[in-house]
């Protein structure tokens, strides 16, 4: 096994580890989107989308 | 009499919230143009993937328990350009390598990061929404990335790298949206921190791009 591998996935392990208690600290305290919010996000999310699969079609 | 106490306030806590913005753009730009020139360093030295790796832990080390320590003083800036100036020179070989086989690829994702996140500041900034809801999404979405990026550095899946970078690139948008909507709204009153947030969303979408034109152009 690659050394550079198991470098990378223990600094990846180390992410999730010192996030996890910052996540759960945002979702416990984080307020629930209506469907009007959710819809103020899924609009500029369709833009980045279309967006994107534009810049794959010009390289 | 109270209403006058009222307005004032009002309009002190807006001067103080355009201050924060301002602040967040200015250093950010600043930080981005440092990390710019770090990446230069990084290709033309043509640094190997341990140091990269190297140079991101230390980075992302300074970020954890260097910054929120400094933050609040003026210390906190050079901090900033340290962790910026590191995870810039992180990314010297994944460069290297894009700009040995296709150098429009790293040209069009530097556009693609630039226009992606310009256009939700300027639509948080303009529309003023609350996008607070998204910490919640931002945070699972987060978790999940990191766990299907470490299960891929050993299975090596090419669908699940892709799938592991479009979902980057959805997660670092909701974020700025976030953070932006945070520092309209208040919630995020250190301009260090924010520029810092910021920074790490700009680098994440710009090394998903990246990886995504990379993959659809035949070149990853």
């Amino acid at each position: 096994m690659d050394w550079l591998k198991i470098g990378s996935a223990l600094f990846l392990v180390a992410m999730i580890i010192f996030l996890f208690p910052r996540a759960r600290h945002v979702i416990e305290n984080s307020p629930k989107g209506s469907m009007k919010d959710w819809m103020g996000y899924i609009v500029p999310m369709a833009a980045v989308i279309l967006f994107v699969i534009l810049l794959i079609a010009l390289v | 009499m109270q209403l006058n106490t009222a307005v004032t306030r009002s309009q002190e806590a807006i001067l103080s919230t355009n201050k924060v913005i301002k602040n967040t753009y200015i250093l950010l730009s600043m930080s981005l143009l440092f990390s710019a020139f770090a990446a230069y360093l990084g290709v033309i030295t043509g640094i190997g993937h341990g140091a990269s790796l190297v140079a991101s832990i230390a980075g992302i080390a300074m970020l954890w328990f260097v910054l929120p320590r400094t933050a609040n003083s003026a210390a906190g800036i050079p901090v900033l350009f340290g962790i910026t100036g590191l995870l810039g020179f992180g990314l010297g070989p994944v460069l290297n390598y894009y700009l040995a086989v296709n150098p429009s690829i790293v040209m069009t994702a530097l556009g693609g990061t630039g226009t992606i996140f310009l256009g939700l500041s300027g639509y948080a900034l303009t529309t003023r929404k609350d996008f607070s809801f998204l910490g919640g999404f931002v945070m699972v979405g987060m978790l999940v990335v990191l766990g299907a990026a470490v299960l891929n550095i050993f299975l090596g899946i090419p669908a699940l790298f892709l799938a592991v970078n479009a979902a980057v690139v959805m997660i670092m948008s909701a974020f700025i949206l976030w953070q932006t909507s945070s520092l309209i709204r208040d919630g995020e009153t250190n301009y260090i921190m924010a520029a810092a947030g910021l920074f790490l969303s700009i680098l994440n979408l710009f090394q998903a791009l990246l990886h995504l034109l990379g993959a659809f152009s035949g070149n990853d």
